[in-house]
């Protein structure tokens, strides 16, 4: 359903382009979402057949981001948009970055099973741990395309807020990695490849986080980055005309 | 664009006890004209409705919004230029350094003089290059020889960048000169009389890009020495030129502030609509 946010311009034209382009990300961060899942599937079933093509996928994910690059700059060049429409464009410009290094994180995931020796398999409570920390990751990773696309900034700091969560299982995760590659060498192997995934999901969430700062920032007009959470919640709440 | 003061939200009607002042660049750079509930009437019908603001000295400020929302009537009250007009009646008080512009004592040639005009429509006198910038400074008594008057020739043409292009033919017409030229010219006519302020109303809305581009230069380099008001219909233009932008709509100041500001983040919707070509 087109954005009512985006549209409204005199020239039609302009609206179908604004409206194209976040359809684009929108498109691109599906596929992102999906590549971000088979490669936990693989991971977690052991499939090298699917991590194969989570790895060979990611040059579609790459190829959008070009794609949607050249729109914006087409945009940028011919309507030379100002305010939120300029907002608009800045904002999917970053995002289409983070949206690319999700897909490059999904593709780290399958390499490390890919690279990983056939003996060499995580544990039951590992893979247990990882596969949840990766649906939380997913399901912020869809929030935070949803609080963009609205242009939602309260549901854009509620994803802010809770990808601290996402911190601290890994740290969590980082930790019992040393623990057990001190306890057991033999475990090394296995921990680095569990430590690597957890990381590649760590980075998913400072993704997500920066395209919920990107929804903050088209909606409120203000750059949100570093900011402390009372003055995040200071710029979410300040109402516009 | 560049740096000025924060920015100031207006009413739709404008509150007349509102402050409209910009705290920040009040503290940085005087006033050098400030308007007070300014009204303006053409017969029976009202064109503004009660416009204050403050313009800094040394600034350039840039008046934006769709055509009669009452923009250049703004401008032109600055320098009484609505006086012209039959039937035309403005109310409310135009301080220029602080003295009211309406005052009965103050002369008007004098005043024109201080806050000089450049128009849409270059209209350089049907004279010579030279005769052009020397008419005003002699109307004014501000050359006592030929070699005074030959200066103030040279440097008007030369802050106003047509020097180089006009110097070997200074008795040829000013009207033989390509539009973007004669435009300069006027600014250099304007110039020499030593404005404090120039206003400018569309100055570029009928020149080329290469034209525009030399005359938004220039502007950059004349607000070291004079303050600028521009009416613009091209807000690419006024986001390039300008340190604050106002947007008018209607015969009301919707919403003035620093131009960064206003055009990447407007605090009105009216603005909003308006700057990204939205039905309003």
């Amino acid at each position: 359903m087109p954005n009512t946010k985006i549209g409204g311009h005199y020239s039609q034209a302009y609206d179908e382009e604004l409206q194209q382009a976040v359809e684009r990300l929108l498109q691109m961060a599906a596929l992102a979402q999906k590549q971000l899942r088979d490669a936990m599937t693989a991971f977690s079933t052991a499939d090298l057949a699917l991590a194969k093509q989570v790895k060979q996928s990611d040059r579609k994910v790459n190829s959008f981001e070009v794609d949607i690059d050249e729109h914006c700059l087409d945009i940028l060049a011919r309507r030379q948009p100002a305010a939120t429409d300029l907002r608009l464009v800045l904002a999917i410009l970053k995002s289409v970055n983070d949206v690319e290094r999700i897909g490059d994180m999904a593709k780290r995931i399958a390499k490390a099973l890919l690279r990983a020796l056939p003996d060499s398999r995580p544990s039951a409570m590992q893979l247990d741990t990882l596969n949840q920390m990766g649906q939380e990751v997913i399901q912020m990773f869809e929030r935070a395309i949803a609080a963009f696309e609205q242009m939602d900034a309260k549901a854009a700091l509620a994803v802010l807020r809770d990808e601290k969560a996402i911190d601290s299982t890994y740290d969590t995760i980082l930790q019992s990695s040393l623990a057990s590659m001190m306890q057991d060498t033999q475990q090394i192997a296995i921990s680095l490849q569990v430590s690597q995934v957890a990381k590649s999901l760590e980075r998913v969430g400072d993704h997500c986080r920066n395209i919920c700062e990107q929804a903050i920032f088209i909606s409120k007009g203000s750059h949100v980055a570093h900011l402390s959470d009372a003055e995040l919640q200071q710029i979410v709440d300040k109402s516009r005309d | 664009m560049r740096s000025a003061g924060s920015r100031h939200v207006l009413p739709a009607q404008t509150d007349f006890n509102f402050n409209v002042t910009d705290k920040q660049m009040s503290n940085s750079a005087p006033v050098k004209i400030s308007a007070k509930d300014v009204k303006v009437f053409y017969g029976d019908n009202q064109a503004l409705h009660g416009i204050s603001m403050d313009v800094y000295q040394n600034e350039v400020i840039s008046f934006i919004g769709p055509s009669g929302c009452g923009k250049s009537t703004f401008l032109r009250c600055m320098n009484r230029m609505n006086d012209t007009i039959e039937h035309c009646r403005v109310t409310g008080s135009i301080l220029l350094d602080g003295r009211d512009i309406h005052e009965p004592a103050l002369d008007v040639v004098q005043l024109r003089a201080q806050v000089g005009m450049v128009f849409q429509k270059p209209n350089p006198f049907p004279k010579s290059i030279y005769e052009n910038i020397a008419y005003g400074p002699k109307l004014h008594g501000l050359a006592e020889r030929k070699a005074d008057l030959d200066d103030i020739v040279e440097s008007s043409l030369r802050r106003a960048g047509l020097w180089n292009e006009v110097k070997d033919r200074l008795d040829q017409p000013g009207t033989g000169l390509s539009g973007g030229q004669q435009q300069r010219l006027c600014i250099a006519r304007s110039i020499a009389v030593s404005p404090e302020v120039i206003l400018m109303d569309e100055p570029c809305s009928a020149l080329d890009p290469i034209a525009t581009s030399i005359i938004e230069e220039l502007i950059d380099e004349l607000k070291q020495n004079f303050t600028i008001v521009i009416v613009t219909h091209n807000m690419q233009q006024a986001a390039r030129v300008s340190d604050r932008t106002a947007f008018f709509h209607l015969g009301n100041l919707i919403e003035i502030g620093n131009t960064n500001d206003l055009f990447t983040n407007p605090q009105q919707k009216r603005t909003e609509d308006y700057i990204t070509g939205r039905y309003g």
